[in-house]
């Protein structure tokens, strides 16, 4: 049964009648090809944009979440609404105490600061850190390193400044790590420059070390930011919802004022970003599908007026003793065989669009893919729906071409 | 070899029938050579038709060689005339885009026979009909004659019981025609059993025995002296 499929004839007889017609061929197959090469090329750049995005998470703890101090919105407890929440060491020895899950709170502070050096000058956000931000939410460091253990005990007077904050403050070239800048009443020797990746908030230029920015501005054990991480196998919702109620209660927050601690959660976040690339990939799909079923409807409608040509040549056939059966059997071959050959030429075609997507939107650091590519899964289920979708819509044809009676498809001219 | 009894056949025509086979019967030996003769509507072609089993007969019996055909499948009709029937068309009927020997091999190809196997039996066949230097010819760049000699060394290629000429020399001149049935009759002079429908009387006369037709009743059925077509070519 499946030996024909190995023989010279079967692919001779396929050949011979897809090289009388050239032309038709070819335009049958284009509805095909583009199916598979927008498939293919969409899905590859979806992927590519995925692993850009990959790329820019593997940096951070995707369990965590962030919580600023806020103003309460509702009174509570005899405190009127409008008052500020002042966040504290002891809230985030607290998390640490009672909290199921939590792997480490981080807490830092905010400021403002104009810096200036030589004749240029610009005005920062800036953050006292701890050295385990750098583990949590990794730097991308271009020079020097990010703030150490010893930095903290010695409240050195010190600074990672981003690749922003350096053009801005050095002349281009200028090797930075050593340098002085200069604030107010204090001045910071740069030890690290880094890139930023940003999420939203307040664009932050400038880290010190916490014990530094806790000397300078006199914060006492006063906190304006906690990053919490927690242990991946708790949910960080959960985590989220148990730290803010505990901090109402601390700070007597009414239990229905959620906008008196800010945050964000860098797992919901991370969520939504894989949403948004499910859905991308999902409209792909449904793209490149949609376009294939329209291309192999176009091979159909082809095939069955190549079938209604050759009507009189397929009545010869019978007459010579080709049964219905070989006659079907090959019209679906050929069905099958100009799919294939238009979604495997698709298949190529779409990887050089890749190649020169990847060429153009690719290559280096602002690049937003990384690598584009299908895997070969991707590659061998299009094949597969191209070969049954071909096989399918050949039945229509065939059936056409002996549903006519032998005498009838001989008179035919 | 073949035997006909009582065939009727109508086709239906808007609300009425047409009644085009009014009970024919014809009884063919082995070795004969017959030609079909009447005019057009005469039913000769659907007589033929039938015999080819291209067509279904409405009542009355056809045996050939032995076996009832009556109320075939498709399938069964395709093998019975690959194994029984070969075809020589007015109008040749070979594809186009096939070369002679291709075309040749092609009711090879449907018995399932080996490609080198076809190739040699259709070369064989070709080179009889004096045709096998022009084996890789596509039909186009044939004349009509050898056009129809390539279509009668396709016929013969299954080696046949019965060939069934329909109007073999309608499409040709008169020189031509005459060539074309100095091969058939040299077929019938190694034995085949030949069977053709022609409305030249000419062409008939070539034939040992002519039927003729009219209104879809056998209105004569004689044995004739056979007319050799080389004495003209």
């Amino acid at each position: 049964m499946i030996k024909f499929l190995l023989e010279k004839d079967t692919w001779q007889e396929v050949f011979d009648s897809l090289s009388k017609n050239k032309l038709r061929s070819i335009l049958t197959m284009v509805g095909v090809w583009w199916g598979i090469l927008l498939l293919i090329s969409l899905l590859g750049s979806a992927k590519g944009i995925e692993n850009n995005f990959n790329r820019m998470f593997e940096n951070f703890a995707t369990n965590s979440l962030f919580i600023f101090s806020g103003r309460t919105t509702m009174p509570f407890k005899g405190y009127q609404e409008g008052r500020p929440v002042p966040l504290s060491l002891n809230d985030v020895e607290k998390i640490k105490e009672n909290i199921k899950g939590v792997e480490e709170v981080l807490p830092s502070h905010f400021f403002n600061i104009t810096l200036n050096r030589k004749s240029l000058a610009a005005s920062f956000g800036g953050r006292g850190e701890f050295p385990l931000i750098d583990v949590l939410a990794k730097k991308d460091l271009l020079w020097g390193r990010y703030i150490n253990q010893n930095d903290i005990d010695e409240r050195k007077k010190v600074a990672v400044i981003s690749e922003d904050a350096y053009k801005q403050l050095f002349e281009k070239d200028e090797y930075p790590i050593g340098e002085m800048i200069y604030g107010e009443n204090v001045s910071f020797t740069v030890i690290g420059v880094y890139k930023v990746v940003r999420f939203g908030g307040p664009p932050i230029d400038i880290d010190i070390p916490f014990t530094t920015s806790q000397q300078i501005y006199n914060r006492g054990n006063k906190i304006d930011l906690m990053m919490i991480t927690g242990d991946p196998s708790f949910e960080i919702n959960q985590i989220n919802a148990d730290v803010k109620l505990l901090l109402k209660n601390i700070h007597n927050i009414h239990p229905d004022d959620n906008r008196a601690l800010n945050g964000f959660n860098l797992g919901d976040q991370f969520e939504q970003l894989t949403g948004f690339l499910t859905g991308m990939q999902f409209l792909t799909w449904f793209v490149g599908i949609a376009t294939l079923i329209a291309g192999v409807f176009a091979i159909g409608g082809i095939l069955l007026i190549s079938v209604k040509e050759r009507t009189k040549e397929i009545g010869v056939r019978r007459a010579l003793g080709a049964t219905p059966f070989l006659i079907k059997r090959q019209i679906i071959i050929e069905s099958v065989a100009i799919s294939l050959i238009a979604g495997v030429l698709g298949i190529i075609s779409g990887g050089i669009i890749l190649m020169l997507v990847n060429k153009l939107a690719g290559i280096g650091e602002d690049a937003f893919m990384r690598n584009p590519s299908v895997s070969i899964g991707i590659v061998f289920f299009a094949l597969l729906i191209v070969t049954s979708l071909g096989t399918l819509i050949g039945l229509i044809p065939a059936f056409k071409a002996t549903s006519v009676k032998p005498i009838d498809a001989l008179r035919e001219e | 070899m073949l035997e006909i009894r009582d065939l009727q056949k109508s086709y239906p025509i808007g609300g009425t029938s047409l009644h085009v086979l009014k009970g024919i019967n014809l009884s063919i030996k082995d070795g004969e050579m017959v030609a079909i003769m009447g005019s057009s509507g005469s039913g000769k072609s659907t007589l033929l038709n039938i015999i080819g089993m291209l067509d279904e007969l409405d009542s009355g019996e056809y045996i050939l060689d032995g076996l009832p055909i009556k109320n075939l499948t498709e399938k069964k009709a395709a093998l019975y005339r690959n194994k029984f029937l070969g075809f020589i068309f007015q109008s040749f009927n070979l594809i186009n885009y096939k070369n002679a020997l291709e075309n040749v091999a092609l009711p090879l190809y449907y018995q399932g026979m080996s490609r080198k196997d076809r190739q040699e039996k259709a070369l064989f066949h070709l080179g009889k009909v004096g045709l096998a230097d022009w084996a890789k010819h596509l039909p186009k760049e044939l004349s009509g004659g050898q056009n129809q000699r390539v279509a009668i060394a396709r016929a013969l290629a299954a080696n046949p019981k019965l060939l069934l000429a329909d109007e073999p020399t309608g499409a040709l001149d008169t020189t031509t025609s005459y060539e074309i049935m100095a091969f058939i009759q040299q077929l019938n002079d190694e034995g085949k059993t030949i069977l053709m429908v022609t409305h030249e009387e000419d062409i008939a006369n070539m034939c040992k025995r002519i039927v003729r037709l009219k209104d879809g009743v056998i209105m004569e059925d004689t044995k004739v002296i056979q007319v050799r077509a080389d004495q003209y070519v």
